[in-house]
């Protein structure tokens, strides 16, 4: 019999029970809540009369409508404020540990679970967000949810569920200078579609993945959900286990000792058989840019915009030209001819510090172009703000003429004050570059935190790995 | 949550693929507390020519003629057909509620993302996967004024105008429960005693699972 998978450990580990028809009732071990899914899932508690099955695994945060400027002075957009609030009450009804705006561990969600050690490898994770797939860095089973879902596992602690397919992507070798996890990432994405991994869990392995730091790995397994699949997982290793220790919700003596024990069996066995198997070479893969309305829709710096009459697929082809209608670029244009309006450096791909302090090494003594009307960096938490002031990286942005703001998901989906104009074209470190997405007519390409920054410095897309 | 057995309705087909959750139901329609009241903003940026915001009046707004929505001969659409990776990007279930809203019980894809696919469920809305060639002949066929299909859940078949019919393939507890209209929380609620004794043993193999 073939070994194990990672997801296989995990899934087997959590069945509480299965059904006549395969379907599994899951034990969920960690919940993060935001005030956007949240609403109508604590409503629906209330109305059943139902409480939550336990307190203890859940953990809340604003994140999405949370201004970035003048915090002190609540949020302005009556809307917003009702939602943030929402949480706050609902939380303090049911008795949910909830990191408020105003405290200085708030952040986005995916950014503040594995920095509060409230990821821990061999969980399963949930969260009314898509991007939960981010916790699959640290070996645990994570995965967004819709707000149905949310409830569910607020009143039972379970999630009916049906296992996926696997996948495995190895991605061999040593990536060049200058080329990130986010390149990785959507070097993938361009490789196996947005649908690609529909119905499948990913593993990431190989040398350029074990290489990476935690942080590098959150990027990867974040976009895992671009790529269609809802969870990514990266087995463990001693980054995992040496990120976690001492972190407030992590264990300490005797049981941080029995749980590294226990953390240290999760990889997959080396004769464990996968559904699908994709080898990638890492040092093939360049900086990337989208060129689209589709992270699929994703090129090399070096490349030019595609010509939508070589593509011979029907639904493609038109996709393509929809596509390069609303961005407004022109077939053969080099990547490197595009001019920029706005840069956005954050997200919960891209927030955490080792993106500080890439962008920050860019910027650093230099000047954002005359063209670029705002250039900002949004820290994915209060943490992270506090350690990259405490590094003088917020000085070295606002020297170069970026503006340094405080934590939330800010212009990654425009929810809050954040968001470009119509016709404005962004270069952003955040996942999605579909249709509006960082506001209404707003013209998205998706790069690395380094490649935002010298795209803001430049004023048009250049390749980083010449600076 | 409503049963879903058979159902007969107007088909609105929506030729382009990746149609994401963003262009589903706009981000600043998310702000709202409440699970209903979507309907008028589905779509909300390729319904309108100005840029919808929460609380606005969306009889007074001004409409994009060109979308397929805004067609007379589509008024009162319940199915809705369209390309592959349908409902891909964001977990909002705002986006199976504006649809439910607006008046659609079934989409018919290639392919849904997985979010999206199950969010549908959980609300009484039957996604049904069919081959990409299948989906390609509906849609030609739909653009013949007044074009139906007819959808049979328990036989798991859609009947075509000229009696053709196509089955279609479905998971049994998902069929289950939307044929009986089940409340996926009722139904875990009845297996607290095995949910407490995984709790128990996963206490002693996990602990610190257990601890804050």
């Amino acid at each position: 019999m073939a070994g194990k998978t990672l997801y296989d450990k995990l899934w087997d580990s959590h069945v509480v029970r299965q059904d006549e028809h395969g379907t599994c009732l899951l034990y969920i071990d960690r919940h993060l809540i935001h005030e956007v899914t949240s609403p109508q899932a604590f409503e629906g508690l209330r109305l059943a009369n139902r409480n939550p099955w336990r307190l203890d695994t859940n953990l809340a945060v604003a994140d999405h409508n949370v201004p970035t400027t003048h915090r002190d002075q609540g949020i302005a957009d009556p809307v917003s404020r009702l939602q943030v609030e929402t949480l706050d009450q609902n939380c303090a009804e049911f008795g949910i540990t909830e990191f408020q705006m105003n405290d200085n561990r708030q952040g986005i969600v995916h950014v503040i679970g594995p920095e509060q050690g409230a990821t821990l490898p061999g969980m399963t994770l949930v969260c009314g967000d898509s991007h939960t797939s981010t916790h699959g860095a640290l070996g645990a089973l994570a995965f967004g949810i819709g707000t149905s879902e949310v409830e569910h596992v607020l009143a039972t602690q379970c999630l009916i569920q049906q296992k996926s397919k696997s996948m495995l992507i190895r991605i061999n070798g040593q990536v060049g200078a200058g080329v990130t996890a986010k390149d990785m990432v959507l070097a993938i994405i361009g490789r196996i579609g947005t649908a690609g991994g529909t119905g499948y869990t990913i593993e990431f392995a190989g040398k350029a993945i074990a290489d990476l730091s935690i942080e590098g790995r959150m990027t990867v397994c974040n976009m895992t959900i671009e790529a269609g699949a809802r969870a990514g997982l990266i087995a463990v290793d001693d980054k995992t286990i040496d990120y976690i220790k001492g972190r407030p919700f992590a264990p300490a003596g005797e049981l941080w000792e029995q749980a590294v024990t226990s953390w240290r069996s999760l990889s997959s066995d080396a004769d464990a058989e996968f559904d699908q198997v994709i080898e990638i070479d890492a040092a093939g893969i360049s900086p990337q840019v989208t060129w689209g309305t589709s992270p699929e829709m994703v090129t090399s710096i070096n490349g030019n915009v595609p010509d939508p009459s070589a593509e011979k697929d029907p639904v493609k082809r038109a996709a393509m030209k929809q596509a390069l209608v609303y961005m407004d670029l022109s077939p053969d244009q080099a990547m490197t001819d595009i001019q920029l309006d706005k840069v956005f450096i954050g997200s919960c791909t891209n927030s955490r510090i080792e993106d500080m302090r890439a962008a920050a090494a860019i910027a650093k003594g230099r000047q954002v172009a005359g063209n670029i009307k705002l250039a900002m960096v949004v820290p994915g938490s209060g943490l992270v703000k506090a350690q990259a002031e405490a590094e003088g990286l917020d000085r070295i942005f606002t020297a170069a003429g970026f503006e340094w703001r405080d934590p939330g998901c800010s212009m990654c989906l425009a929810m809050n004050a954040d968001r470009l104009e119509p016709g404005e074209r962004c270069a952003s470190t955040s996942n999605r570059n579909f249709e509006g997405r960082q506001g209404q007519g707003g013209r998205t390409h998706l790069v690395s935190p380094a490649m935002a920054a010298a795209a803001a410095i430049a004023g048009n897309f250049v390749d980083v790995r010449g600076w | 949550m409503e049963k879903f057995i058979k159902l007969a309705g107007i088909v609105l087909p929506l030729d382009r693929a990746n149609v994401d959750t963003d262009a589903i139901i706009p981000k600043q329609f998310l702000k709202s507390i409440k699970r209903s009241g979507f309907g008028p903003n589905l779509f909300d940026q390729w319904r309108y020519l100005d840029q919808g915001e929460p609380g606005m009046d969306n009889s007074k707004r001004q409409i994009n003629p060109d979308f397929i929505l805004n067609q007379a001969r589509f008024q009162g659409a319940s199915i809705l057909l369209a390309r592959d990776n349908f409902g891909c990007g964001s977990s909002r279930e705002h986006a199976p509620w504006a649809l439910l809203d607006y008046g659609f019980n079934v989409i018919i894809a290639p392919g849904f993302a997985d979010i999206f696919y199950n969010n549908c469920f959980k609300n009484g809305i039957l996604p049904i996967k069919l081959p990409e060639k299948v989906v390609q002949k509906l849609f030609e066929q739909s653009v013949e004024p007044g074009y139906q299909l007819e959808v049979d859940l328990p036989q798991q078949l859609i009947t075509l105008p000229d009696g053709e019919t196509l089955s279609f393939e479905i998971d049994g507890f998902r069929k289950h429960c939307l044929v009986n209209g089940l409340d996926d929380i009722g139904l875990t609620l009845e297996h607290v005693k095995q949910i407490k004794e995984y709790e128990n043993k996963r206490k002693k193999q996990a602990p610190w699972l257990f601890e804050k």
